[in-house]
């Protein structure tokens, strides 16, 4: 793995998907989101925004479902 | 203040509930049926004289000085194997009993060396009081002829004698002193579990034997006391007793090593620590011990402990030592500028799992309160974040659900990912007597561990799985017991949600999920795991013990959930001899957590984002609390490495040698401004620090430990700090130094501001806690005397939720490259980074960390036993000697992480738990390959790390 940050936070999001893809249908994209929201500080979120802004390359579709329920951090 | 003397009252109590009333001395006396005579007569006050009972021990009736006389019955029987019997009169002294009694003692003393005035037991001899107790006053035999006392008889050799055997280095034993009482034998078997004892030879040349007749050292002795404490005279004594003499004061405080938390009362001679007894009233460890607590103290007054605060400005700056107000200034100022320069979140703070919980709640307080944000995390980041995550979800609390009595009570025991004998040593000694009654025990390890096959204990399941196979196992588990109708479904019905129970156990049942469909990539046999779940779901009483074997995997979190959908749907909860049992590292990794260590949680696990909570706090410290999580571990390096995290204050954490792939944490280390290290000594990350604050050890200070059974312990001073304050003394200082208004006189003050503030430890005070002697959270009007045991009427969430646990092989991969895989663990006689214990003579039994590879392994690589190999993975490479072994599977090594130079998290990867962040220390896909010796990584680091412990004036510090 490489110690690319903006690459682990991609890694790490699509490993919470990976998660909750695996339970009932109708919790999954929620379940991925109150996670990120609980979990993650404001500027992993904020990464994790920039990167999906940009298109969201690498990301599972879950997450980019789950992403207007992710709480979006004010801005730096 | 005086030595606390415990009572002995002879043999074990008894659990009847059926009352006896018998006359002893003419006093009428009521106790339990199947109570010995001797026990009922001490708890009227009658102390019958003996030298081979102890209430730590099953009855043995050899010594025959506690004879009795019963009207109406014949002979003289001997009162510890004697039963209570309604309408007993027994007399304790009669003319014919002082007789016997006298004759007896004067036979052993005919072969017992009369040096008693520089005997090391001079003051605590059971030998001596009883010869004192039957009014001994003549040895008519002499001291010629056959003996074990004398080196010589007469000028020819005595063959009976043997000399000191000094090899253990905390213990000496003393053949010549032997009365072959045999409690030191029993010891080891009955409370200890090893067997390592015996008595060999018979009548006269009978005697105490380690192993083969081998010496301590060389036999399978764990040292852990037991039989220390149990020898009535000076045969076996304790090397501090031989060179200090007896204590005259004791002080009842808690273990500083892993989380059972054991009572000891330390014994002291003014402010020198003579030895640590374990305290029969710990409630954790019910008078027993192992070879850390009860001996491996010595670092606490070692020469590399590091006693002034220092500073420097650039790491590879010799340190330069100043007064502690000059280091609070810096450190004040220090932050302040990074957060001026680089916002209010480029600074945060790690509480210590090694602390008390009232330091580590002012740590918390210092980053909530001080800095501004909730940039705070703790070492269980890397062991037990996903029990708190996983039983959170399904239980609605991140608390284990037992105390460790409840094992006397188990018929089915499963072990997970631990390794209880070496990790956790008092725990798995009370397990393996209730196993040895007659429990049964599944072990769910890639390794064959101790307590699979060891004397009188052997698991009825083995299963050996692949690493990072545990939610598939556990999946399967779960399969055969849907789908064989092993379900309890009277409980699920009652105590859980049905629905979600619908959902999971369809699940479940999906035919992929069947042990035949995961033999191919876990390895284990079909029928192993279908036995396995039978016992488990029909045996009786089921409970599941696991450690960081389950938990530091990519799917730490979703195994923690696993294991609470097989708990309820066996209804194996809410009960004695039950539960779901995490076995917790560190003596307080429990408490950490309980005082809101976590970036998201505030004491009591109550989230940052509750408005209620945070006004508890807000109201009573005058400061706004931020409403946002913040930084665990691994994001506070990874926002190090990407500049936006500047300065750190660490508290009795060594980062750099336990976490992960060193070469990222040392990156993320570097790219920072202020490193704080508060420690007791320089550790590695100190190699990182721009500030040394001195700490204080677990004698030098009062506070609490919460253990692995949430049992909040105290933890009393018995000497001064060394290094001059407490460590809740320099976080307030350092608080103090930013403005704060802290002013705590004593930690119990501490205590109250948690009591006030979090629920689950409303009632808890030091006067309960010394009145109570220990409780187990939550504490409160509810439970005023504690919880030893969770849900027993209900789950904290309400219904209990089962939840789907799909298998997601780690992303961590074998293949041509790095074919086998790599898994880490403890041993015994070391402690987590070795800090403290490589600093004691614990290092006569692992004095280097090795690689333990299968035969096959090991012949195919033309690797001899002992040699030394290159270990290299995807993250790094370091080199260590092998152990060539079956424990382990043919594709599967292990090492320990105890030694700095071995460096085994310079091979571990960065990958982690997908709920936590909890490193998956347990898989790395390695190579293994001979070498020459240490690795360049390894010479580097040495190089680096004597260079950055220069202290300027000072002769280089060595490690």
């Amino acid at each position: 793995m490489s110690h690319d940050t903006n690459a682990k936070l991609i890694y790490m999001a699509n490993q919470i998907a990976t998660f909750f893809k695996s339970q009932p249908q109708d919790e999954a994209a929620q379940g991925v989101a109150t996670h990120i929201n609980k979990y993650w500080e404001p500027r992993m979120r904020r990464k994790l925004f920039q990167h999906i802004d940009s298109g969201g390359e690498g990301l599972s579709p879950l997450v980019l479902e789950a992403a207007s329920k992710i709480k979006r951090p004010e801005a730096a | 203040m005086s030595l606390i003397h415990e009572i002995d009252y002879g043999t074990p109590a008894s659990r009847s509930e059926t009352m006896v009333t018998l006359t002893i001395d003419g006093r009428e006396v009521t106790v339990p049926e199947g109570t010995s005579i001797m026990r009922a007569a001490m708890d009227a006050g009658i102390e019958v004289p003996k030298l081979c009972a102890s209430d730590m021990m099953d009855a043995f009736g050899s010594c025959r000085l506690c004879l009795v006389e019963i009207k109406g019955r014949g002979g003289m029987p001997a009162s510890c194997t004697t039963p209570v019997a309604p309408g007993l009169e027994v007399s304790t002294q009669t003319p014919r009993l002082k007789d016997v009694r006298r004759g007896v003692m004067e036979l052993y003393i005919s072969d017992h060396p009369l040096d008693c005035l520089t005997c090391a037991a001079n003051g605590d001899c059971e030998l001596q009081d009883m010869a004192g107790a039957v009014g001994l006053r003549d040895v008519r035999y002499g001291y010629e002829g056959d003996n074990h006392v004398k080196a010589r008889n007469n000028g020819e050799i005595n063959a009976k004698w043997l000399p000191k055997d000094e090899s253990n280095p905390y213990f000496t034993y003393d053949p010549a002193k032997c009365i072959v009482c045999s409690r030191c034998v029993r010891a080891c078997e009955e409370v200890q579990g090893t067997f390592a004892l015996t008595i060999g030879g018979r009548g006269f040349d009978s005697r105490v034997s380690a192993g083969m007749a081998e010496d301590f050292m060389s036999s399978e002795c764990v040292s852990c006391g037991a039989c220390v404490q149990a020898c009535p005279t000076a045969t076996l004594t304790e090397k501090s007793v031989i060179e200090i003499g007896q204590p005259e004061h004791s002080v009842v405080t808690t273990c500083a090593y892993c989380g059972v938390g054991c009572s000891f009362k330390a014994e002291m001679r003014g402010e020198e620590l003579v030895r640590m007894v374990p305290w029969k009233d710990g409630q954790a460890n019910r008078g027993h011990s192992c070879v850390k607590g009860r001996f491996a103290y010595g670092y606490s007054n070692h020469g590399d402990r590091i006693l002034n605060p220092m500073i420097r400005e650039k790491i590879s700056d010799p340190w330069r030592e100043v007064t502690w107000d000059e280091a609070y200034a810096h450190v004040a100022a220090e932050f302040r500028r990074l957060q001026y320069q680089y916002g209010r979140d480029s600074v945060g703070g790690i509480t210590s799992s090694r602390c008390t919980n009232e330091e580590t709640y002012l740590v918390q307080k210092l980053v909530r309160a001080g800095f501004g944000n909730n940039n705070v995390d703790t070492c269980a980041r890397v062991c037990h974040s996903p029990t708190g995550y996983g039983l959170g979800q399904a239980f609605g609390t991140s608390a284990g659900t037992q105390n460790f009595d409840s094992v006397e009570f188990t018929d089915v025991a499963v072990i997970i990912g631990a390794n209880p004998t070496d990790g956790h040593p008092v725990f798995a000694s009370r397990l393996k007597k209730r196993l040895r009654e007659g429990a049964k025990l599944i072990v769910i390890d890639p390794r064959r561990t101790d307590i699979v096959r060891s004397p009188h204990i052997e698991a009825s399941y083995h299963l050996p799985l692949q690493p990072g196979t545990n939610v598939a196992i556990l999946t399967s588990l779960a399969h055969v017991i849907v789908t064989e109708g092993l379900a309890n479904e009277a409980f699920i019905r009652e105590r859980c949600d049905w629905s979600e129970y619908e959902d999971w156990a369809a699940f479940v049942a999906e035919p992929y999920h069947s042990p035949e469909a995961t033999e191919a990539y876990t390895g284990v046999p079909a029928d192993l795991v279908r036995g396995a779940a039978r016992l488990y779901a029909t045996g009786g009483n089921g409970a599941i013990y696991y450690g960081l074997g389950v938990t530091e995997h990519s799917q730490g979190s979703t195994t923690v959930m696993a294991i609470a959908n097989l708990a309820m749907v066996t209804g194996n909860i809410g009960r004695p001899g039950v539960g779901v049992n995490p076995l917790r590292g560190q003596n307080n990794v429990q408490g950490s957590c309980d005082m809101g260590s976590f970036p998201h949680e505030l004491p009591g696990y109550r989230h940052i984002s509750d408005d209620a909570t945070r006004e508890t706090f807000e109201k009573l410290w005058g400061v706004q609390i931020s409403n946002e999580p913040g930084l665990r571990i691994p994001n506070m390096l990874d926002a190090a490495v990407d500049g936006t995290f500047k300065g750190i204050y660490i508290q009795g954490e060594d980062i750099l040698q336990s976490d992960p792939d060193t070469k990222h944490v040392a990156a993320g280390l570097a790219a920072m401004e202020c490193v704080v290290v508060h420690d007791l000594f320089l550790n590695e990350t100190a190699n990182y620090a721009h500030v040394f604050l001195p700490g204080s050890t677990f004698l030098e200070k009062d506070g609490t430990f919460t253990n692995a059974e949430r049992r909040i312990n105290r933890v009393r001073k018995v000497m001064t700090p060394k290094n001059g304050y407490a460590d809740w003394e320099v976080t307030q200082k350092l608080a103090q130094a930013m403005g704060l208004n802290w002013n705590y006189r004593h930690p119990s003050e501490i205590m109250d501001e948690i009591a006030a503030t979090t629920p689950s430890f409303a009632l808890v005070s030091y006067d309960y806690l010394d009145k109570m002697g220990s409780v187990q959270w939550p504490c409160n009007e509810q439970h005023p005397e504690g919880s030893p045991i969770m849900h027993v009427d209900g789950f904290v969430r309400g219904k209990g939720k089962f939840i789907r646990t799909e298998y997601v092989a780690t992303d961590e991969r074998t293949g041509p490259r790095f074919p086998l895989l790599l898994t880490t663990g403890r041993i015994l006689s070391q402690y987590n980074v070795g800090a403290q214990t490589r600093r004691t003579d614990n290092v006569v039994w692992h004095a280097e960390d090795q690689l333990e590879i299968h035969p096959h392994d090991a012949e195919q690589r033309g690797i001899r036993d002992g040699d030394w190999i290159r270990l290299a993975s995807r993250a790094g490479e370091t080199t260590l000697r092998t152990l060539i072994t079956d424990r382990v599977a043919p594709g599967v090594v292990y090492t320990t992480f105890h030694h700095p130079t071995t460096q085994a998290n310079v091979i571990t990867t960065d990958f982690s738990d997908w709920a936590t962040n909890c490193p998956e220390y347990k898989v790395t896909a390695v190579q293994v390959m001979p070498s020459n010796g240490p690795s360049d990584w390894q010479q580097d680091y040495d190089e680096q790390a004597r260079q950055s412990r220069r202290i300027a004036g000072k002769l280089e510090a060595a490690e």
